[in-house]
């Protein structure tokens, strides 16, 4: 049987959501590949409110991108150097933090959410579109997927929550080799690391998804979600020190001309050093 | 174990394949970028579509720099 949609408001752009038998599904589709600047940030602000809103109707979630090349490449690297340009290390800082403790509160929220919570993943996730994935229970990857955390290369540190989670996942040689190198993985290597529950057909992953959906949606909820809390704590410090660790590298101005040569590299290759 | 000139072959049979572009238009000593007319991002498809075909990983940095058939193919051969 159906229920109701959710009234998804005018004023989200960049993402729309629905429920449909028990489960939410959230879509991104803000081109070219789901950045996270301000206007995704605050649109994600207000799914959290109405999930909240709508945990009683509903016992599963599914994020999924409607981009074609992929779920999300993370963080809005453009946003952020146009932001940044003529202030204060200090006040570029701070503009950083304030913006990193809101997407904080939306991964936590969605991370605690007694829903069971699903990335269905395809192409491109990288950085902060990882980290949106890291933060649901279950990740399943279309097998063209590429997983990466390219922080490093622009002198920062993954500042979504990407290290704690990660870290709650997968061993620290894997941890250590994403992070240390820069280079991404495909879905195969990222299942046999613990990061991804099963690898989807090319173009199948949210099929994939809403069949899992499915089945936790058989169970109870109440169980499900205490199972859910037991098996998979935030780690609330650990998060706590990442924003601490961004913030203090986002001050050099290394980082800066790293910004700035990954904005204006216009060649057919990114800017990686 | 295949012979490099194998793994190039394969590499560009595949390459044509999923690039729809005519395998004899396709020479080792070619630009991939320009023969396939893809961009970075396609070219990570292109490296994913290689992992899963050969069963090796293929790190970004030993590919980055990487212009033509059949560099990218001793990159492959290296791995297998």
């Amino acid at each position: 049987m159906t229920a109701p949609r959710i009234h998804v408001p005018d004023k989200a752009k960049t993402l729309s959501w629905e429920l449909k038998d028990g489960t939410i599904e959230l879509a991104l589709h803000h081109p070219p590949c789901n950045e996270i600047g301000m206007v995704m940030l605050a649109d994600l602000e207000q799914f959290v409110a109405a999930l909240r809103a709508a945990e009683g109707n509903a016992r599963a979630l599914i994020v999924y991108s409607r981009q074609d090349a992929g779920f999300s490449a993370g963080a809005d690297l453009r946003e952020l150097y146009a932001a940044s340009l003529g202030l204060t290390p200090a006040e570029r800082v701070a503009g950083a933090r304030a913006f990193l403790e809101r997407i904080h509160a939306v991964l936590n929220a969605m991370d605690a959410s007694p829903l069971t919570t699903i990335a269905a993943v395809h192409g491109v996730t990288f950085g902060g579109g990882f980290e949106l994935a890291l933060a649901c229970d279950l990740i399943i990857a279309d097998k063209m997927t590429r997983f990466c955390f390219p922080e490093l290369r622009l002198g920062l540190v993954p500042g979504f929550g990407g290290i704690p989670r990660l870290r709650r996942d997968a061993g620290n040689a894997v941890v250590r080799d994403l992070l240390l190198t820069g280079r991404s993985f495909n879905a195969t290597k990222a299942m046999a690391a613990g990061i991804v529950s099963q690898v989807a057909a090319e173009g199948e992953a949210l099929a994939v998804a809403r069949a899992t959906a499915a089945q936790a949606n058989k169970f109870d909820p109440t169980t499900s979600a205490a199972a859910k809390r037991f098996l998979k704590p935030i780690p609330r410090e650990e998060l706590r020190r990442e924003i601490d660790l961004f913030c203090e590298l986002f001050e050099r101005t290394a980082v800066m001309e790293g910004l700035r040569k990954f904005v204006e590299n216009t060649g057919t290759h990114p800017y990686l050093p | 174990m295949k012979t490099l000139e194998q793994t190039t072959d394969e590499l560009l049979t595949l390459a044509a394949r999923h690039f729809k572009i005519p395998r004899e238009e396709l020479a080792p000593t070619d630009d991939f970028y320009r023969k396939l007319k893809i961009d970075s991002l396609r070219a990570l498809e292109l490296i994913t579509r290689l992992e899963h075909h050969f069963g090796i990983e293929l790190p970004d940095y030993e590919v980055q720099g990487v212009t033509d058939f059949h560099t990218l193919a001793s990159r492959i051969q290296a791995r297998l």
